[in-house]
């Protein structure tokens, strides 16, 4: 072989070639998310933390305090995070690697948690493991046990699974894609060279899958780290993370100083977080040719396969359908009115609580049939969807091949998911003032949001397209758009519609609404859920299980119809 | 793709503005809590009468709605501020975010309600946070209704109470207060300190405390004794489905076991609506409204002339001898008591 | 050594491999030739272990492999596309089997500095896989493959990708490297000169069987179908009737051939005519024709005529003119 000269050219030049775009361009793509982010989160942010940040004001029992805050809530971040990646890793090799029947629903089983209500998830948590829940009456009746064995509210674990119900979701569709569109045959030739599937998988698949898993653990961490409904709802009063003693401090108590100390202590923190994030991404290797999709599917051949597919199908739909059915059974089960009609109980299935949604009962001003609430719902989504992808779009081109500018700027991406809502909201007070009453705030909330996941969830796809193709195409003939047509977007499309059903689920999960002022006569079906569950009465419960059922088939329809979503030119997007 | 999104951006930022503009027939902001409700007709009636649109703005529950009206005094959000109730009354006194008017209505009022004797801020409604009962329940194990706060230590009511931690939620907070109203300053952590040893169950929220622990509400919890208002009740039978006879709560009214809250209004210092703003006052205290505030927010109205619906008169109560701290003991006082409660109570 | 007894796998519904059975003994290399699409790699992936036959046994030594998972099957596989690991160095990559069979470090250190040095990659032990070109790659990939020492290689078209100088340097580096070793190798390709190169015996693969099995001259010299002429582009192929005695009627005219045994009169016949077997001039099977296409194929010509046969001449006539050619009998073979 010596002399030979190697005239194969150099394959992947151009897919290792540092993208060196002129510094205007870059400065150019990063312009509208940073303007965006600048008006409605640094300004904002930063006006009401130098407004009330007052150190003097800070006692040592309020160090000690914000100590011991910052500990456990770190520690239940962490501690769910792992567990929710014990789940989600195995549930995104399920459906990136499998065909079986009911795929399509069981994802999107997985994928409507995280637009639930947390009161909702509350209650569905509370019928199927409280104390008076399904598996506590089960286990009383089987053991003859006078009280319920199970003590599920107000604990630690309670907390957990909840995060993981959350955000398993995050970890299926940021991995899952990666893994989809990872080379198959990797992991073949790491086989045939004598690596079992368990080392197959720790030395091969995993490092190769670490910017996607990274990006998930960060997003899910970012998550658990600034939870606030879970930890309320279900954790009780014993529990309280930064995000919980901030919405004390500053709402209940009204000391602004110590909220914009503890604001500011979870800010740095998820600062740091994104910046060993990115340093840990950027160290990560180039990315190998993607793949199609579908190239790694296949229907299950072996009996352990087999065994995975079922046993984890199997165990992801009752996990996630147990906590959600309470919903749809409660909404049409009528189960109170024995305890005003002694003797003549009606139990049974009834319409009524559906019905009842039409109905302007007590004439208020602020009652909405639940299409309009359904119809403002979907409104905001959709516009979060378009401004958030907008945005994210440039911003990830930008990322995908980074210079020293994405390397500075990327860790602040982050920063919208880790600062305080409820500080965030005041400083909307501050500074917007009467500019709040539009009810148009509310997409942009909820943009806020969604950017960061849009961003992450393109970012890998795009630089993943090999630089060569574009070229080819435009040597074809194909204009810039038309190139990025039939180049870039067969590739990103997959990627796109993660992020679109990304920024779809945060908007219906109406993280704006603690943010904002409310506009009562725009309600979204979140809200509408809450003002129901805000009054006595059998009828509201019914009724907000009523509008919670409708908020999950519709959405859950939503997603299934964009996972259907085919395409002409690929097998799956 | 840069361009596309450019001119996006900018299109949404330029619709923000013209909400903020003048939009043609004068505008009355009204800023209230999530809990707000109101007839339609009423306020189509004001709007129609004096010629102006009204418009709701929500900010979340009392404490946050109330910081964001402190929040934004230097350029009001809005021209009133409802909802700030005697538990939160000296904040906003202190921060003088009100202007007074002394509304001719006042007059109908009894004058236990007017806890502000320069009338910055006026009474709309009461309602008594009172412990609600599963009459059903206590009634199948022939257990007695505890008849005063003492006797909720006693160890037949053990694990039976659910409250809502006063830091998050403003009926427990109330109740807290009905304690120390009660047993004194000094003696009320010890009757807590009971309590918790007594099986307390404590929750973050209202709606925790009454649709998931309460055994009489839909979800059917374990507790059935729950810190609620005394109109509860009512709704219960307003509410329910199929229609009942009787309803399935009752609320403990024995003399200092309820706190009475009193919600306020007031106008905004800064509004450029001051005569608007007086006109809509008087009309939110007039017997019209009045009467229609029970069945919307499920409180009573502070203006003697008001009729109360029938299911008020039959299924609510109001308390005989609430408990009574004052909104000046309140202010100094409440970081103080609740900080104490939560270490007694929850660590 | 390996054995494959009746193989059977379909896809989509419709038969892919068809009844695979062939073995290779210790020290062959055997080439599975056949167009894109026949199948030839899924069997190679069956053997491997990557995917699981419908039907039939992989033997080695007369044990059933059925049970034995990939990792254990000892089987060497060098990938289309090479399958390096992006986030492995060249020496890490080459290091990934020795490490999976646990060998001390010192001894991967030895074995992986050798294996490159054969490649010669030696000084590119640390570079990044993604910053080779693609005929480094693919050594990088052959050095893995090799370095665990497996008891049997496969090549999946596995200089593809490559131009075809670098291609022909390669295979003959493969093939001094498969023959100093008495590892058995099968080598899947859909070019009939690289499996005519590396072979010691030929397997070709067409509708899910193999239609021709032997070494590289006899399946040239009797490609045995009119579908394996074609594919191996040995010449032109005429249909005819016979009319006995080794006469067969075509549209070129009657021609004699040298058929081995007899047709019956009237039975319809393929013919094969090597281009190179032509020469001008007069005599027996004479064939005219007007050029229509002279293409240069070094050291000859090759001429086309009006009815589609081409021939390879040492002189290039003019285009358009009337030439005269004359091919022995012997020149005319059957096809079965």
């Amino acid at each position: 072989m010596k002399g030979i000269k190697d005239r194969g050219g150099r394959a992947s030049d151009s897919l290792n070639q540092r993208f060196d775009a002129p510094l205007t361009r870059r400065i150019a793509l990063w312009l509208p998310a940073s303007l965006f982010l600048a008006v409605f989160f640094f300004y904002p942010l930063g006006h009401i933390l130098t407004l009330s940040l007052d150190f003097s004001a800070i006692t040592a029992g309020a160090l000690g305090r914000s100590l011991s805050v910052l500990g456990f809530t770190l520690f239940q971040a962490c501690l769910s995070t792992v567990l929710t990646l014990a789940l989600g890793l195995p549930a995104a090799f399920l459906f990136a690697r499998y065909r079986f029947a009911a795929k399509a629903l069981l994802r999107t089983l997985t994928a409507i948690p995280f637009m639930l209500p947390t009161v909702v998830v509350a209650a569905g948590f509370n019928a199927w493991l409280g104390s008076r829940g399904w598996v506590n009456i089960a286990l009383m009746r089987l053991f003859n046990l006078d009280s319920p064995p199970l003590v599920f509210g107000g604990t630690l674990g309670a907390i957990l699974l909840a995060h993981v119900f959350y955000n398993t979701t995050i970890v299926v569709r940021v991995v899952g894609n990666a893994l989809a569109h990872l080379d198959p045959r990797l992991e073949q030739a790491a086989r045939t060279l004598g690596a079992d599937p368990r080392r197959a998988f720790w030395r091969l698949t995993l490092p190769l899958l670490r910017p996607s898993l990274l990006a998930s653990i960060l997003l899910v961490f970012l998550f658990d780290f600034t939870s606030f409904g879970v930890i309320l709802l279900l954790g009780g009063a014993r529990f309280a993370t930064l995000e919980v003693e901030i919405y004390l401090q500053a709402v209940q108590f009204f000391d602004l100083p110590l909220a914009a100390w503890l604001s500011l202590i979870q800010l740095l923190c998820t600062l740091a977080f994104s910046v060993v994030y990115s340093r840990a991404v950027t160290r990560t290797p180039g990315p190998s040719a993607p793949r199609e999709a579908t190239a790694n599917l296949r229907r299950p051949q072996t009996l352990p396969q087999r065994l995975f597919v079922a046993g984890m199908a199997i165990f992801l739909f009752l996990f996630f359908i147990f906590p959600m059915l309470s919903l749809p059974v409660r909404s049409v089960a009528r189960l109170e009115a024995d305890r005003g009609e002694r003797g003549q109980v009606r139990y049974g299935l009834t319409a009524d609580y559906y019905a009842e949604l039409f109905v302007n009962r007590s004439e208020t001003l602020f009652y909405v049939p639940p299409l309009r609430a359904l119809g403002n719902s979907l409104g905001y989504a959709s516009l979060t969807v378009i401004l958030s992808l907008g945005l994210g779009f440039p911003v990830a081109a930008a990322l995908a091949r980074p210079g020293p500018l994405e390397r500075l700027l990327d860790p602040f991406l982050m920063l919208p998911l880790g600062a305080s809502a409820v500080t965030l909201g005041l400083g909307f007070i501050v500074s917007f003032g009467r500019l709040l009453v539009s009810p148009w705030l509310v997409p942009l909330a909820h943009t806020l949001i969604a950017l960061p996941f849009v961003i992450r969830s393109l970012q890998p796809a795009l630089a993943a397209i090999p630089e060569r193709l574009r070229q080819v195409a435009a040597s074809l003939g194909a204009p810039p758009l038309r190139a990025w047509l039939v180049v870039d977007w067969p590739i990103i499309r997959r990627a796109t519609l993660a992020a679109a059903v990304f920024a779809f689920t945060v908007s219906l999960g109406e993280f704006g609404a603690t943010v904002l002022i409310a506009r009562p006569e725009y309600p979204t079906l979140t809200t509408a859920i809450y003002r129901f569950l805000s009054r006595p009465g059998g009828l509201n419960y019914g009724q907000a299980m009523a509008m919670a059922t409708i908020l999950m088939l519709v959405t859950g329809a939503g997603i299934l119809a964009i996972e259907k979503l085919r395409l002409p030119g690929s097998g799956e997007f | 793709m840069k361009h596309p999104s450019l001119v996006l951006f900018f299109v949404f930022f330029l619709s923000l503005l013209p909400a903020c503009g003048s939009q043609g027939p004068q505008t009355l902001t009204i800023l209230t809590h999530d809990s707000f409700a109101v007839s339609e007709e009423l306020i189509t009636v004001f709007e129609q009468e004096n010629n102006v649109a009204v418009v709701f703005l929500a900010g979340g529950d009392t404490g946050a709605a109330l910081n964001k009206a402190i929040l934004s005094r230097e350029a009001p959000l809005a021209d009133i501020f409802y909802g700030v109730d005697n538990t939160f009354l000296s904040r906003a006194l202190e921060a003088d975010i009100f202007v007074p008017y002394e509304s001719p209505l006042l007059a109908a009022i009894p004058d236990d309600f007017e806890l502000d004797p320069q009338h910055r801020a006026l009474p709309v409604d009461y309602g008594d946070v009172c412990i609600n009962y599963d009459r059903a329940w206590f009634a199948e194990r022939r257990l007695a209704i505890p008849a005063a706060l003492v006797d909720l230590l006693q160890p037949e009511y053990t694990g039976l109470l659910v409250v809502e931690n006063p830091a998050t939620s403003s009926p427990g907070l109330a109740f807290l207060l009905a304690t120390v109203a009660e047993f004194g300053p000094d003696g009320y952590l010890d009757f807590w300190a009971g309590l918790r040893d007594n099986g307390l169950v404590v929750v973050d929220d209202w709606e925790t405390a009454y649709f998931t622990n309460f055994s009489a509400s839909s979800g059917r919890g374990p507790q059935p004794l729950a810190v609620s208002y005394a109109s509860s009740p009512a709704a219960e039978v307003i509410y329910a489905d199929p229609p009942v006879d009787e309803a399935p709560t009752a609320s403990l009214l024995a003399p200092g076991t309820c706190f009475r809250q009193i919600e306020f209004v007031g106008i905004l210092r800064g509004t450029p609506n001051r005569d608007l703003a007086e006109r809509f006052i008087d009309y939110m205290l007039d017997t019209r409204y009045q009467e229609d505030i029970p069945l919307q927010m499920f409180v009573y109205p502070v203006n003697q002339n008001a009729q109360l619906p029938p299911e008020f008169v039959q299924w609510a109560a109001v308390a005989s001898e609430p408990a009574v701290l004052g909104p000046d003991l309140i202010a100094v006082h409440r970081d103080e008591w609740i900080a104490a409660w939560t270490e007694v109570v929850l660590r | 050594m390996l054995e494959l007894t009746d193989i059977h796998k379909s896809y989509l519904g419709r038969p892919l491999l068809d009844g695979i059975s062939f073995s290779v003994a210790a020290g062959e290399t055997v080439c599975l030739l056949g167009a894109s699409g026949s199948g030839k790699s899924t069997l190679l992936r069956i053997i491997a272990g990557l995917e699981i036959s419908e039907g039939g046994s992989v033997l080695w030594d007369g044990h059933d492999l059925a049970r034995v998972p990939v990792h254990l099957r000892d089987f060497g596989l060098v990938f289309q596309d090479y399958a390096l690991f992006p986030h492995l160095n060249v020496a890490e990559n080459v290091a990934f089997g020795l490490k999976m069979r646990g060998l001390p470090q010192a001894k991967i250190n030895s074995i992986v500095t050798e294996s490159l040095a054969r490649v010669n990659l030696g000084a590119f032990a640390s570079r990044r896989v993604t910053d080779l070109s693609g005929g480094e790659q693919q050594r990088v990939a052959l050095a893995r493959a090799l370095a665990p020492g497996p008891r049997l290689l496969m090549f999946d078209e596995p200089l593809g990708a490559l131009d075809r100088s670098l291609r022909e340097h390669l295979l003959e580096e493969l093939r001094q490297t498969l023959q100093a070793s008495d590892v058995p190798a099968i080598y899947v390709t859909h070019d009939q000169e690289e499996a005519f190169a590396i072979a010691d015996r030929v397997l070709l693969l067409h509708d899910g069987c193999i239609v021709r099995a032997g070494m590289p001259a006899e399946v040239w010299r009797e490609p045995g179908s009119v579908w394996a002429a074609r594919f191996l582009g040995l010449g032109n192929i005429l249909e005819g009737k016979s009319l006995g005695n080794g006469r067969v009627d075509t549209k070129a005219g009657v021609l004699e051939t040298a058929c081995s045994h007899d047709h019956i009169t009237g039975e319809p016949l393929a013919l094969l005519i090597r281009p190179g077997a032509a020469a001008s001039g007069k005599g027996a099977n004479q064939l005219r024709g007007r050029v229509t296409d002279v293409v240069f194929r070094s050291p000859v010509y090759r001429v086309t005529l009006a009815d589609g046969l081409a021939f390879d001449l040492p002189t290039a006539p003019q285009m358009g003119t009337e030439i005269s050619l004359r091919l022995p009998a012997s020149a005319v073979e059957c096809l079965a």
